[in-house]
């Protein structure tokens, strides 16, 4: 069909002497502000924009608003975006779009736009401004409450073309969301929308706008003015581009000047298609027929009818060889019942089965739905949330009734928010206006046409988009299928856009007829979030790249980055892994490093592990409590070790303990747990012995830690604290002193994580980096040598000693670990203690920490790969699965200390078993042979902590 | 996003809590005296209701103080909150 | 804590220069004293630790004391955050009252604090943190632990003397999260350069 004389010489509200160029599957067309792709393609004479799913078959524009199933397209430029329903994309200038089949194309190149997201709060949030909404919206403001108006439309309004003007409401004293659809509705009036900020700007949009914005709203009160989806009805060739809902021709030719055919059919099984009769005919659109299966066809239709065919119903819907098999040309119009074929020449066919009332976030909020026979759709029926559903939501029809609705829903919102609501009416409505009128009006109700009856089924559509057909619910409740649920899934009618918007009605009703049941016991699908789809870059917003999640760094991170750490992140932190040289590689620095540790001096930037203070009179009583060993005897000026199990015995967490005072301990824990231990220990002191006086306070970020580790160590600390008595009788292991170190108050604790003579200097963390490059300099006679994470590891682990997380995962007991010795067998109880008594937790076949040296001193084996006993291999072979597992590997390094490779392991009953060969087997098929060692494989005498 | 009343600071996003199930099961006086039935009752054996269930919460991103609640698990809706040591 | 050394002393944000914006100011307020305390809300101690600091300890949740340069945030039950200017010898004092039931920790380099105030300044947090920061709901004195973004931190809304009717907060973050917080911050107020 040409575009000629498409354009309406004086209706919409388009500004026509501006011209927007876009293109449509490469063709240049061009329309104006005010447009929507839709009515643009429309004006143009564009009627097919797309190709069926399932099927390939044509499909054009269904509709004028976000419930379009059919016209929905890919847009190009200015970006790729994939399933956009034309009806919903503002013309501009550069538009670039193209037909799909069925489905979209993500973009392949990163999307350079931003998003974000905002919280907002309200006393009333109102969804929807139509007549309703604005009404309810306006006295709110007026009465003085906070309120949020959200639309999805470029303006206020509403959907319908009848707007009788809006002056009344105060834009400015709501805040007014336009273009932003509410797509999800949560517990405690929690409503989460986006909002299209820039995409109707074309190339103008500002960079720094966020493109497109997530609002997440806390309402006091939700007044749901949601407006009503007309309805589809079922016949044959009810897809063909040309079928489209009757009103959203009046919306077509009001809103945006297009008449969308030149020959029209109107089919209505309802009053409401009599005043696109009236409108269109007025328009100079030629009225072919008007159908409606009810005898009378309504009182006046203001304007010239072809035929007017009461009792009667469309059949079918054709393209002819004349103007394509994808496009409408023909209708054919039959009695009910059956009888002679009319058929008459058509390029529009406007159909109205009646309207739903859009519940979908009413549905969202936990309200009920019930079928109402007369308004033949369900309307909402409670609800628990502070919800109020206003005008066509609740299924009332003409203007003057929702703006009265919408009064009345603010006032009893604004009521039960406490707010006294104002005397106040639209003036359209004026003082005393009658209440809303009968639902449907006269003559006639809505008779329950869904589908028309046929032999063939097959082209009889109920999900446009999803391909679903009449015949394809038969098949479903043929196969057993009892409940729309089933039948949803089973047939994928009502899933993707249209989420039930046009397919919900009609396949509640297609399963009713097939199982002779009605629509109110059958009820309706779930409606879920999101109304309309949303874009993962809407819901991302910004939590993407560096701001996906916290980057914790040190005080002296900046001087690991000037000298070229490579980093990995620990929980939220991120710290530095190794240091290369010029040339290294990972095993090469780490050697490097190790060395350096182990025969003169290294130091490394160990702030993030977790500190917290614990202070008051039982606080030693306390710890004893959560430790598996004795704090409460802990000398003042002394640290020591512990570990806490959780109530099963297993270990949670280990680190030091130093007692500051008779009342004082400051507790490290490891570095991802600093959080999980706060919390686990408040919980312990707030439920169960809340008469205990002691405090915790978490000290992480207040203090700075660098820990200065090998023999020489001891040379560069008394460089740096002259006033502090560093030989090893003065400041013995496992004790702590406060000092001035390189100027700075400091609590220097001579503790080691690597079996080296070693030192924990911890500063205010303001004076890290300065105590950082104290450290450096004073090393530097000494050689002294930057390590990360990954030499510590190897430090501790030729020490056998475990890091909770890696070598333990939650079903490890201190026992495990070899560390009887740190569990208290004097102390009544303390956490964990009664699950120590269990029959699994004494089971002599439980898996050990031990060491692992394979016969190739060269071959590391990687961590987590299994070990076997060689009593199950079969001629050198692994057996048939399942293969007897002994444990796995926790840990595995290069030790340049050992001159060869390691590795820790939990191993079944692996105590019993040093001395004995296993087998790892490989993922390239190989089996290696390993020898079990005792997990201390470096200084087992611990000769070297006292340097 | 459930809407949870903190106690101590009011109303506040569920994000800003931290859920510590079942409310009201106390430490055993004596674990010892307990059968390894017993215990391992006490550990890992919780009921699992339809309808009110008072459970325990902490507002972490907040006071970090611990608090019950009474949760109809039908509809998610928190019927009352009280703090510790107040009767349920 | 001692007084900071002026040489080797280094804030968590030092050397961030905020983006000019339109209607929002951001900066650090490096090196401010913080010192925590925990102890019953009422009784002897805490009429004793009102008189030192010479006011009382707010009991109502969510609200602050204070007198001149000194503020008291009420962080829990029994939990407080007396914060003074850089290098006040608040901890020092305090500490005296330690022991008898009082916890009293030093966290003056625990937390830097980020001032974010003008006009705009309640949009650009609303990016961020679900609480209602309506000056009918989150009024100046107020002061709130909270989320913004994935960070926790102590909201505080403040008169900071610029000018009474404008909107200012003082964001109390921990060290080891002020850069994520202020590369946060920054990003957010992209839009309003």
């Amino acid at each position: 069909m040409s575009g000629d004389g498409l354009r309406h010489a004086t209706e919409g509200r388009i500004d026509r002497g501006t011209v927007l160029r876009f293109r449509f599957d490469g063709t240049a067309y061009s329309g104006h502000p005010g447009d929507t792709l839709a009515s643009a393609l429309l004006a143009n004479g564009v009627r097919r924009i797309g190709t069926s799913v399932r099927l390939g078959r044509p499909r054009g524009v269904m509709s004028a608003g976000s419930e379009e199933p059919t016209g929905v397209v890919q847009l190009e430029a200015p970006f790729p975006d994939p399933m956009r329903p034309a009806t919903m994309v503002e013309l501009h200038d550069g538009l670039v779009a193209s037909s799909l089949s069925g489905r979209g194309r993500l973009a392949d190149r990163p999307d350079p736009a931003r998003y974000d997201a905002v919280h907002a709060h309200c006393d009333m949030l109102v969804v929807g401004a139509g007549p309703a909404g604005l009404a309810a919206a306006s006295l709110a403001v007026r009465s003085g409450a906070r309120v949020i108006l959200a639309d999805e439309r470029p303006e206020v309004g509403g959907a319908s073309p009848d707007t009788e003007g809006d002056d009344w409401f105060d834009r400015a004293g709501a805040r007014v969301l336009t273009r932003t659809t509410v797509f999800g509705y949560y517990d405690d009036n929690y409503l989460v929308a986006v909002e299209r900020r820039t995409d109707h700007l074309g190339a103008a949009a500002p960079g720094n706008l966020a493109r497109e914005r997530i609002w997440r709203i806390r309402a006091g009160q939700v007044v749901l003015a949601t407006g009503a989806h007309e309805r589809p009805i079922a016949f044959a060739g009810n897809d063909l581009p040309g079928v489209m809902l009757a009103d959203s021709a009046r919306t077509y030719l009001h809103r945006y000047g297009v008449l969308v055919g030149r020959r029209a059919v109107v089919f209505t099984i309802n009053d409401s298609g009599y005043r696109v009769v009236a409108d269109l005919a007025a328009a100079g659109v030629e009225i072919a027929a008007l159908v409606d299966p009810r005898e009378a066809t309504g009182g006046t239709v203001g304007g010239q009818v072809g035929g007017r065919y009461g009792g009667h119903v469309v059949v079918a819907a054709h393209g002819d060889d004349a103007h394509g098999h994808d496009v409408l040309s023909t209708v054919d119009i039959e009695p009910v019942g059956g009888g002679p074929t009319v058929r008459v020449d058509a390029d529009a066919l406007l159909v109205s089965g009646g309207w739903s009332p859009v519940l979908h976030l009413y549905s969202q909020s936990g309200g009920r739905l019930r079928y109402d026979e007369v308004v033949g759709a369900f309307l909402p029926d409670g609800c628990r949330q502070a919800v109020t559903v206003a005008g066509a939501a609740r299924g009332l029809t003409s203007t003057t009734a929702c703006l009265v609705d919408g009064v009345d829903a603010a006032r009893q919102a604004l009521t039960a928010l406490g707010i006294t609501p104002v005397d106040w009416s639209p003036p359209s409505v004026g003082a005393g206006a009658e209440g809303p009128p009968p639902a449907t009006a006269a003559p006639g109700g809505v008779p329950d046409l869904r589908f028309v009856p046929a032999e063939d089924y097959s082209t009889h559509f109920v999900d446009f988009q999803r391909d679903v057909t009449v015949a394809d619910v038969l098949r479903a409740t043929g196969a057993g299928l009892r409940s729309v649920e089933h039948v949803k899934r089973y047939t994928t009618a009502g899933t993707a856009h249209d989420q039930g918007k046009t397919s919900g009605l009609l396949t509640s009703a297609v399963v009713g007829q097939a199982l002779d049941a009605g629509i109110a016991e059958l009820g309706h699908t779930t409606f879920r979030p999101p109304y309309t789809p949303v874009s993962f870059a809407a819901l991302a917003g910004r939590d993407r790249g560096q701001l996906y999640d916290p980057v914790r760094v040190t005080a002296i991170h900046d001087w690991h980055v000037r000298h070229g750490a490579r980093f990995e992140d620990v929980g939220q932190w991120r710290r530095s892994w190794y240091y290369p040289a010029e040339g290294e590689g990972l095993a090469e620095a780490v050697r490097r490093e190790c060395v350096a540790a182990r025969t003169g001096v290294a130091f490394m930037d160990a702030s993030t592990l977790g500190k917290i203070e614990v202070q008051g009179p039982d606080a030693g009583r306390f710890l004893d409590r959560l430790y598996t060993n004795v704090m409460s005897t802990l000398a003042v000026g002394a640290i020591r070790y512990g570990v806490m199990c959780g109530l099963d015995g297993m270990v949670f967490d280990d680190g030091t303990v130093a007692r500051l005072a008779p009342d004082r301990f400051l507790l490290t824990t490891t570095t991802g747990n600093a959080g999980p231990v706060l919390d686990w220990m408040e919980e312990w002191l707030q439920t169960e012995w809340p008469d205990l006086a002691a405090w915790c306070t978490s000290v992480t970020d207040q203090w700075a830690t660098v820990a200065v580790v090998g023999p020489r160590s001891r040379d560069v600390l008394a460089r740096l604290a002259p006033g502090l008595a560093v030989d090893a009788a003065t400041f013995p292991f496992m004790t702590w002193r406060d000092t001035v170190v390189a100027g700075l108050p400091a609590r220097v604790c001579r503790i080691s994580f690597s079996g080296e003579l070693a030192y924990e200097v911890n500063v205010a963390w303001w004076h890290g980096l300065a105590l950082w490059e104290a450290v450096y300099e004073a090393g530097a006679p000494y050689g002294i040598t930057p390590y990360g994470t990954e030499t510590m590891h190897v430090l501790r682990a030729e020490k056998g000693y475990p890091i909770v997380g890696q070598d333990t995962d939650g079903t490890v007991t201190p026992q495990d670990l070899g560390m009887a010795w740190v569990v208290s067998k004097k102390k009544a109880d303390f956490i964990g203690k009664r699950s120590f008594a269990r029959s699994d937790t004494a089971r002599p076949d439980r898996k050990h920490l031990v060491g692992l040296l394979p016969e190739d001193p060269t071959l590391l084996l990687p961590e987590g790969v299994h070990v076997v006993d060689p009593a199950c291999l079969a001629g050198g072979r692994l057996p048939e699965p399942p293969v007897p597992m002994l444990g796995h590997v926790t840990s595995s390094y290069r030790s340049a200390a050992l001159d060869r490779t390691f590795a820790l392991a939990l191993v079944a009953g692996g105590r019993d078993r040093i001395g004995d060969r296993l087998y790892a087997p490989l993922d390239d098929g190989r089996l290696v042979p390993v020898t079990v060692a005792g997990p201390v494989l470096y200084d087992p005498e611990g000769a070297r902590r006292d340097g | 996003m459930l809407l949870i009343r903190c106690p101590w600071c009011g109303p506040r996003d569920e994000t800003e809590f931290h859920y510590g199930g079942a409310a009201h099961v106390a430490y055993p006086s004596d674990p010892a005296a307990l059968s390894d039935e017993e215990w391992g009752r006490y550990l890992f054996v919780r009921e699992n209701l339809k309808g009110p269930f008072a459970e325990r919460w902490c507002h972490t991103a907040g006071c970090r103080r611990w608090f019950n609640a009474v949760r109809d698990t039908l509809t998610n809706e928190i019927l009352r909150v009280y703090r510790i040591g107040e009767p349920a | 804590m001692a007084e900071p050394l002026e040489t080797t002393i280094r804030s968590p944000l030092a050397g961030w220069t905020p983006h000019p914006l339109t209607g929002i100011r951001l900066a650090e307020l490096p090196f401010r004293t913080q010192v925590n305390l925990r102890l019953p809300a009422k009784g002897p101690a805490a009429d004793a630790v009102g008189l030192e600091l010479g006011v009382p300890l707010p009991v109502e949740p969510g609200t602050t004391a204070g007198s001149g340069e000194l503020s008291v945030l009420w962080l829990g039950p029994d939990e407080w955050l007396v914060v003074g200017s850089p290098g006040a010898d608040l901890a020092a004092r305090l500490a005296a009252r330690r022991g008898a039931g009082v916890s009293v920790v030093d966290t003056s380099a625990l937390r830097t604090t980020v001032l974010v105030a003008g006009p705009r300044a309640r949009d650009l947090l609303a990016h961020g943190c679900a609480l209602d920061l309506h000056p009918t709901r989150f009024p100046t004195g107020r002061c709130a632990q909270t989320l913004l973004a994935h960070a926790q931190i102590v909201l505080v809304a403040v008169d900071d003397g610029t000018s009474g009717a404008e909107p200012a907060y003082h964001l109390l973050v921990r060290s080891s999260f002020a850069n994520y917080l202020a590369d946060w911050l920054e990003d957010a107020a992209v839009e309003y350069r």
